[in-house]
């Protein structure tokens, strides 16, 4: 991840690859966040270029979506479903009790970089509430005690254990 | 001896995975499934034995050793025993339709897939001339099923009586409601459903591209589709001569980027184009000038699953389900605080009541229901006087409430229903695409004038100034998104107003 190294990131070899995919713009982000873990603002010039777009709109479509990240993220990202279903089986205080031991609200990553705490709506995993997602798996009916030791297993180098 | 372990994500969130790895360090190695939608048995153990197949549930990883015994000797003795799985009352008196595989086998298995009926609709819409398909989805009384209802029929034939050299067909699977997972249980459980669904649409309407806009938050149907594709091209049911026809449908999923307005049609359109998610004013209908600017069918999921069945069994035996002009099935998501929660498919008409009581068994909790939203965070929260209203499009537009795409969050006596209706505005200001003053403006005053009422500040005029403030999104919106915040917002005020006495919650 760390080759993201700010300005110099190259991304070509991507940018050749979606430029003559109709609408390849949210791919090609998709594409460069999964390699650099989020959209360096320098990226930019080059994406414009090789859609044929202007800076501007390209700003526009990373500002709409809330899964285009423009500054580096943490190792791991952890996020906290706050749907309705999810409220309804306590998310609200699951939400306070991650900020409180993780000691960052969301959007923010904790201070040794290893984890980004992000909202997101709706898991689609509503019938075993509250949910929670981290990295690309989900988990079920996390409750303070088992939102805790995800993060435990996360720390560890077992990995996250179901 | 046959296992089944599931693959979805609910079954993986509740430790499926782990299961398998008990299971595999047993010597078994089992299918990995997809789910039956019973949610509060995953994960659901599923073991084909001279009995039958089946169940137990749930299951974790410790139960293994003793199940494998109990296989042994007698398997009715454990106490994770559920009988035959197909005879679990939940189960059984269900009418599946679009379900009826979902669990079954593999999901991304061809064989299996074809073994249980599959790609028989496509092969039969292969005899047909666009038209005789429309006219068959017409009959079928099909009517979108992602939320706004619209006849699929009529869409359908607006996109064959354009003249155009390029059409589309997009599947809209952003599935952006909370308390929904019917479009996600097709794509994990049965994909090939969704594709074959695509295909025929394609060869109804001309159209030989498609595109499934899928949701960013479901990874795992993201994985299965692509791996189903790629299976179903290699064995020409998609690519440039299906089955021999010399007709031509070509399938990618794309991605999007958690944008809860992009499940609106036209925002889903100008986001497929690389754009940001704008609402489009209609018309011109995506109908007419959708994808690109050419015509463009966009149907729900379950819309075009549903093809798959009206095809292979006739429009008569879809339209035979249901009631008044809602024909066919519903899929029903009850989901929040709920203590049999799920995915129940049933003709229209059952109300609310039996579905939640019935079916659901009372809260997770224990404790009673206080409210349930229908149909997402659009839908009205209803008190229990309006429970005994059937699930059925019109009857529950009566109420000023909707079914949406059947999703049923419960909601115990904790709730604080004035904070689900600041919820309600706070949602629509970080999701609204911004284009309508109403709005993108208007929920951020919702939420102050909300905060007002709740600390008791002048608080008759804040009344009369939330519902001015409704009335004028309710009109001033180009979309639902604006257009219907008010309804969760009025309906908590109309039927929980002792919560928003800033007294904490009253018992109403
Ligand atoms: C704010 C908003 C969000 C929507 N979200 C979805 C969605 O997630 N999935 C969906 O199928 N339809 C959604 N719709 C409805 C679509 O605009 C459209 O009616 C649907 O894709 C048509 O397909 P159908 O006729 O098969 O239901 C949404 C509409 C609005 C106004
Ligand atoms: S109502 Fe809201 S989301 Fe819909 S078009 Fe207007 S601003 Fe966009």
């Amino acid at each position: 991840m760390e080759k993201s190294a700010q300005n110099t990131a190259d991304i070509s070899h991507l940018v050749t690859q979606f430029r003559s995919v109709p609408g390849g713009l949210l791919p090609l982000l998709h594409a460069i966040q999964g390699e650099l873990g989020y959209v360096p603002e320098s990226t930019v010039p080059a994406i414009a270029a090789g859609l044929n777009l202007s800076r501007a709109e390209v700003h526009g479509v990373i500002s709409f979506y809330h899964d285009f990240k423009t500054h580096p993220v943490g190792k791991t990202t952890v996020q906290i479903c706050r749907s309705e279903a999810c409220q309804s089986m306590g998310s609200r205080q699951l939400e306070a009790h991650a900020k409180a031991t993780l000691g960052v609200d969301y959007h923010q990553t904790t201070d040794d970089g290893a984890i980004t705490l992000e909202p997101v709506y709706c898991l689609g995993n509503c019938a075993c509430s509250p949910s929670v997602r981290i990295n690309n798996d989900i988990y079920a009916r996390v409750d303070a005690a088992r939102f805790d030791q995800l993060m435990a297993d996360l720390g560890s180098d077992t990995g996250v254990s179901k | 001896m046959t296992f089944y372990i599931p693959q979805d994500t609910t079954a993986l969130a509740l430790g499926a995975e782990s299961v398998a790895r008990a299971l595999q360090t047993a010597g078994v190695e089992p299918v990995r499934n997809g789910s039956r939608g019973m949610f509060w048995l995953e994960p659901l153990l599923e073991v084909d034995t001279e009995e039958g197949r089946i169940g137990f549930g749930p299951v974790s990883s410790k139960d293994i050793p003793s199940i494998l015994d109990a296989l042994e000797t007698d398997a009715s003795s454990h106490d994770l025993y559920l009988g035959q799985v197909e005879q679990i009352d939940y189960l059984a008196s269900q009418q599946r339709l679009t379900y009826a595989r979902a669990g079954l086998g593999d999901p991304v298995c061809l064989d299996n897939y074809q073994a249980l009926n599959g790609f028989k609709g496509l092969k039969t819409a292969l005899a047909m001339t666009g038209q005789q398909i429309v006219d068959q989805v017409k009959d079928s009384g099909l009517r979108g099923r992602g939320g706004a209802a619209f006849p699929a029929g009529i869409k359908w034939q607006t996109v064959l009586n354009c003249e155009a050299e390029q059409k589309y067909i997009v599947c809209n699977a952003d599935e952006g409601d909370s308390g929904t997972f019917a479009d996600r249980l097709v794509m994990e459980s049965d994909p090939y459903q969704l594709i074959e669904g695509m295909a025929i649409a394609g060869l109804a309407v001309g159209a030989t591209q498609g595109y499934i806009y899928l949701r960013s938050e479901y990874p795992v149907a993201h994985r299965l589709l692509n791996i189903a594709i790629e299976r179903a091209e290699a064995a020409n049911f998609l690519g440039d001569n299906i089955q021999g026809s010399g007709k031509a449908f070509h399938l990618e999923v794309r991605l999007g980027a958690g944008a809860y307005i992009c499940g609106e049609e036209t925002s889903l359109l100008e986001s497929l184009e690389g754009k940001r998610g704008m609402v489009r004013a209609k018309p011109p209908l995506p109908a007419i000038e959708g994808l690109f600017g050419k015509p463009t069918v966009v149907n729900n999921v379950l819309t075009l699953a549903a093809i798959s069945t009206i095809l292979e069994q006739g429009a008569e035996t879809y339209q035979n389900f249901g009631m008044g002009r809602s024909r066919g099935t519903l899929a029903i998501q009850l989901a929040g605080n709920i203590k049999r929660g799920g995915l129940i498919e049933l003709a229209f008409g059952v109300t609310l009541r039996e579905v939640v009581e019935g079916y659901g068994q009372g809260t997770f909790s224990g404790r009673p229901i206080r409210a349930i939203q229908v149909g997402g965070p659009l839908g009205a929260f209803l008190p229990e006087s309006q429970w005994d209203t059937p699930l059925d499009y019109e009857a529950f537009a009566a109420i000023k409430a909707m079914i949406g795409h059947g999703g049923i969050v419960v909601f115990d006596d904790s709730a604080d229903m004035a904070a689900q209706a600041r919820f309600a505005m706070e949602f629509c200001v970080a999701e609204s695409c911004g284009k309508c003053t109403p709005c993108r403006i208007g929920s951020v005053r919702g939420v102050e004038v909300i905060d007002r009422i709740v600390a008791n500040e002048d608080r008759d005029n804040n009344l009369i100034l939330l519902h001015d403030l409704c009335d004028t999104m309710e009109m001033g919106s180009l979309c639902a998104m604006g257009g219907m915040t008010p309804f969760p917002v009025r309906s908590a005020l109309a039927h929980f107003s002792s919560d928003f006495t800033g007294e904490g919650r009253g018992d109403n």
